[in-house]
């Protein structure tokens, strides 16, 4: 539809709105011409970014965590905003915006499945994280690895079978060791996590979708920002 | 060889197997391993778990080739054993069966490729089938009567395996089921109608529910497929419940008699072949087997 539209005759506001609307129906190409226009207007890549991207995501997240959209929408919405920003991303660096933060992620040692924690980079990606992915069976000394270079904020761990996620417990434990748990929120999810594991295993939650991982990313961050109580 | 409908002749039902994985973790195979390679390792036991299942009241079995592909096995660098392990799944069940003397049918389990297919995931159509077909046709030399195509969430990656066996055998029964774990429809957003519609028009022999959120999601899907046809073969093939934690393992605490109430209001839904899924073992399917006969009877 908003190949009928002419951009340039929009108001900013309706222009942030389209880029919403387009993100979440995954029209990468639209999205780019609206992030493309943003900036010739000399709105601030950070703004374009979360009055935007990351608002157009946050719709995204909550429709997916409602049960309103499923993984393939999200998908392409995501790739919608991995098109957005790649514009935005050496702009966002050259001006020195402030950075949502770091999160390195993996699905644990013994584990392959990556679907989930796939979804999950590329939603924190859409909330304006910089994220590492580790990939798929990752041991103790790739996860310890990653943090010691990256200094994330963040520690994601996926698990899908019942026979990996103790394995969890093992990075926790390597990371109260080697005194790094302190700087670091500790986010687990999978298909047979729950809360009750995540408290058993100390991590900071339990999330049950990328969506909650979003949240829960923020509103933990915040709280541990000082910024919520 | 019986055909479905002959085994469905004779009480109404047909009892299915149970877990394979989540038995062989408790035989021994060690965390993060794939089981598929166990049929080249440790036939013997594989064996063993059929067996257990034909003695608790199995009529239809699948080999232990869940994950038997080759994207899958590629990530435990295992690619090159595809044919073998799957061959040798098909005729170690085959044997089995044989020598029970019963009438069993051997099913060719094929499960997801892991992947997530384009547009919305970077593998392309062709090459899930490729590795599909690899996969069914050594399946197909080993023995199997029929494929047994199961957990899927995708509609275009079930046409992709489904497009490969059809292209191994014209004529091989094909059974489909999907996991409608997510606010009751596939990951993928499958609901059990849209499915229902796609698998009978691929020509599906029988096609279901697998794994997922425990029983009482997979006969929601039952229901919902029973009432657009009630002549089409449903199965009903769920979890033994969802796993709980204790002292730091998932346990699966699903007993027995749930599982026997939850086989009998699948069949009242109208599943006519049911079976059970991850957490399972043969005394949950010993269940199933003695509630089906009592209620049906």
């Amino acid at each position: 539809m908003s190949e009928d539209i002419d951009i340039t005759q929009l108001e900013t506001p309706e222009l942030l709105e389209l880029i919403q609307d387009d993100l979440y129906d995954g029209l990468a190409e639209e999205v780019v011409a609206s992030v493309n226009e943003l900036l010739a207007r000399e709105m601030t890549p950070y703004d374009v970014l979360n009055k935007g991207l990351v608002a157009g995501m946050d719709i995204v997240g909550a429709d997916f965590r409602d049960g309103i959209l499923f993984v393939p929408e999200v998908l392409m919405a995501a790739k919608a905003m991995k098109a957005g920003m790649e514009i935005l991303r050496p702009l966002l660096v050259e001006t020195g915006a402030p950075q949502m933060g770091t999160l390195v992620i993996g699905t644990v040692k013994g584990d392959i499945h990556d679907i989930g924690k796939n979804l999950v980079s590329m939603m924190m990606e859409g909330a304006g994280f910089n994220v590492i992915n580790l990939g798929i069976n990752t041991d103790v000394d790739a996860f310890l690895e990653a943090i010691r270079e990256h200094k994330p904020d963040i520690l994601g761990m996926s698990a899908m079978l019942t026979t990996t996620m103790p394995y969890m417990a093992v990075v926790i434990e390597a990371l109260e060791q080697e005194g790094l748990r302190e700087q670091l929120l500790v986010l687990v999810g999978g298909a047979p996590l729950n809360d009750a594991f995540a408290e058993e295993i100390r991590a900071d939650a339990y999330c049950r979708d990328a969506a909650v991982g979003v949240e829960t990313a923020k509103k933990l961050l915040a709280i541990k920002r000082g910024e919520l109580n | 060889m019986p055909s479905i409908h002959e085994l469905l002749e004779k009480n109404g039902y047909v009892v299915t197997d149970g877990a394979m994985g989540t038995v062989l973790f408790a035989a021994g195979l060690e965390q993060g391993d794939p089981p598929e390679l166990w049929n080249l390792k440790h036939p013997e036991r594989v064996a063993q778990v059929h067996q257990a299942y034909i003695d608790a009241g199995s009529r239809i079995i699948l080999t232990n080739t869940f994950g038997g592909n080759r994207l899958r096995l590629a990530l435990h660098n295992a690619a090159e054993q595809v044919p073998a392990a799957n061959k040798a799944a098909a005729q170690i069940l085959r044997g089995i069966a044989d020598q029970s003397g019963l009438d069993i049918l051997v099913a060719g389990d094929i499960g997801p490729t892991g992947d997530v297919l384009a547009p919305y995931g970077e593998l392309a159509f062709q090459d899930a089938k490729r590795a599909f077909k690899e996969q069914a046709a050594a399946l197909i030399e080993g023995g199997v009567d029929l494929i047994w195509i199961e957990t899927m969430s995708d509609l275009e990656e079930v046409r992709a395996a489904f497009e490969a066996a059809r292209e191994v055998s014209q004529e091989i029964p094909i059974v489909t089921t999907m996991t409608f774990d997510t606010h009751g429809r596939t990951m993928m957003g499958v609901t059990p109608e849209k499915a229902f519609e796609t698998l009978t028009g691929f020509g599906a022999a029988a096609l279901g529910g697998n794994c997922g959120n425990g029983p009482e999601e997979i006969i929601e899907v039952v229901t919902k497929m029973h009432a657009i046809n009630p002549d089409t073969i449903l199965v009903a093939k769920a979890n033994a419940g969802i796993p709980e934690l204790v002292a730091g393992k998932a346990v699966y605490r699903a007993s027995p008699e749930t599982m026997a109430n939850y086989a009998v209001q699948s069949y009242q839904a109208g599943a006519r072949l049911i079976g059970a899924c991850c957490g399972s073992t043969p005394e949950h399917i010993e269940a199933i087997s003695q509630a089906l006969d009592e209620y049906v009877r």
